[in-house]
């Protein structure tokens, strides 16, 4: 438990600071996190797990200012998880609550085997073609960020910008996504 | 989308982030709220005529202390319930303190009055109007903390609703001292507090839908 957080909160730290390779290590590490943590809840439909794993990093990430320094990135990370799996379960109408106490849970899990998010796939289609154009060649085609600008006739600055955007709106469009 | 891609395209959106990007956004908006509930309080309701005398007199000041500390412990408690995992004690515990000192000093107050004046201290001159006005220049305030507190990750939309409406009140409430002429503890404790308290209550309402992310 100790291990995890001090391995997690460096990274956290380093990604607030501008470093996109610590970043990613933070994220992935954190996924595998979510996958057995909602993997052992959501037994019933376990179509849905590698969806709310999408769906809580993207908000770890938009939302990342809120994390409070002081505090274990665990703690932070958890509360976002359990609130994302409750929001999840309200959407689908059941009628179930997570404990409060399943932090121990959360540090503790096994890696799972990934599928793919079908929600994610479904909201990418419904952004604007700019939008999903620039994406999709960040994501697809392993361009860096300027040189999908580029493609696009964007300047790099305002391809930051508009991926910012695109992220934005697949998060929210996200939460509209399995009703 | 597999997640391994979507964690690619994460990691190329990543800009440093400032330490007190919270606070400053919270604020930055506290400004302009306060901005537009000055110029409801000069051209809706118009400025006390006698301000330039009162601001030399002790109780515009409590007053104005008061209704500003009540807007303070809501801002804390904004900036606490706005971040998954923590949790809002502090700031309510110092709410309720300040409460309950001035609701103490105004019972002391309306006791040591004979019936008519404690009558007259309740009702002063305006006690029918004075909590809806202060509802009402909440409202703009309101509406700004709210959506900036969506920006954030409130995880418990309810209490960071009435938190957000507790500040707008208590803000507001401050900015209505420039209009309003009431100059007892007991009017302030009855009136002024209930309309910060039922502005929280808004915001606790309008929290549960407008605080899903």
């Amino acid at each position: 438990m100790d291990e995890l957080e001090s391995t997690l909160k460096p990274l956290m730290l380093e990604g607030l600071n501008g470093d996109a390779p610590a970043h990613a290590r933070l994220l992935k590490l954190l996924s595998e996190r979510l996958r057995a943590y909602f993997g052992r809840r959501l037994s019933a439909s376990p179509d849905d797990v590698e969806d709310l794993v999408q769906e809580t990093l993207l908000a770890v990430h938009l939302r990342r200012a809120t994390y409070d320094l002081a505090q274990p990135f665990t703690a932070w990370a958890h509360a976002i998880a359990r609130y994302k799996l409750i929001d999840h379960w309200r959407r689908c109408k059941i009628r179930a609550t997570a404990p409060l106490d399943d932090v121990a849970d959360f540090l503790a899990s096994d890696p799972v085997d990934t599928d793919a998010g079908l929600d994610l796939t479904r909201v990418l289609a419904t952004l604007p073609a700019r939008q999903r154009a620039l994406v999709e060649d960040v994501k697809v085609q392993g361009l860096s960020l300027s040189e999908a600008g580029l493609r696009g006739g964007l300047s790099e600055g305002a391809a930051k910008v508009a991926l910012h955007r695109a992220l934005k709106q697949l998060a929210e469009r996200l939460r509209h996504a399995d009703r | 989308m597999q997640t391994d891609e979507l964690i690619d395209l994460l990691a190329a959106d990543v800009a440093p982030v400032a330490k007190y990007a919270v606070v400053r956004r919270l604020a930055l908006g506290a400004g302009a709220g306060t901005i537009v509930v000055l110029l409801l309080v000069v051209s809706w309701l118009s400025l006390r005529p006698d301000l330039a005398r009162a601001v030399t007199g002790a109780f515009f000041w409590i007053k104005a202390a008061y209704t500003a500390a009540l807007g303070a412990a809501g801002f804390w408690a904004v900036e606490r319930l706005g971040r998954p995992g923590t949790s809002a004690t502090r700031p309510a515990g110092f709410g309720a303190l300040i409460l309950l000192m001035f609701v103490l000093a105004a019972l002391l107050q309306g006791l040591s009055l004979s019936g008519p004046a404690r009558l007259i201290a309740v009702q002063g001159v305006s006690w029918t109007v004075c909590t809806r006005n202060i509802v009402i220049l909440a409202a703009p305030l309101l509406v700004i903390t709210l959506l900036l507190v969506r920006q954030l990750a409130p995880t418990r939309p309810v209490a960071a609703g009435f938190a957000a409406g507790a500040f707008s009140g208590g803000l507001a409430a401050t900015l209505y001292g420039l209009h309003c002429p009431e100059a007892t503890f007991v009017f302030v404790a009855l009136w002024y507090t209930l309309g910060v308290v039922i502005s929280g209550g808004i915001g606790a309402a309008l929290g549960r839908w407008a605080l899903r992310w």
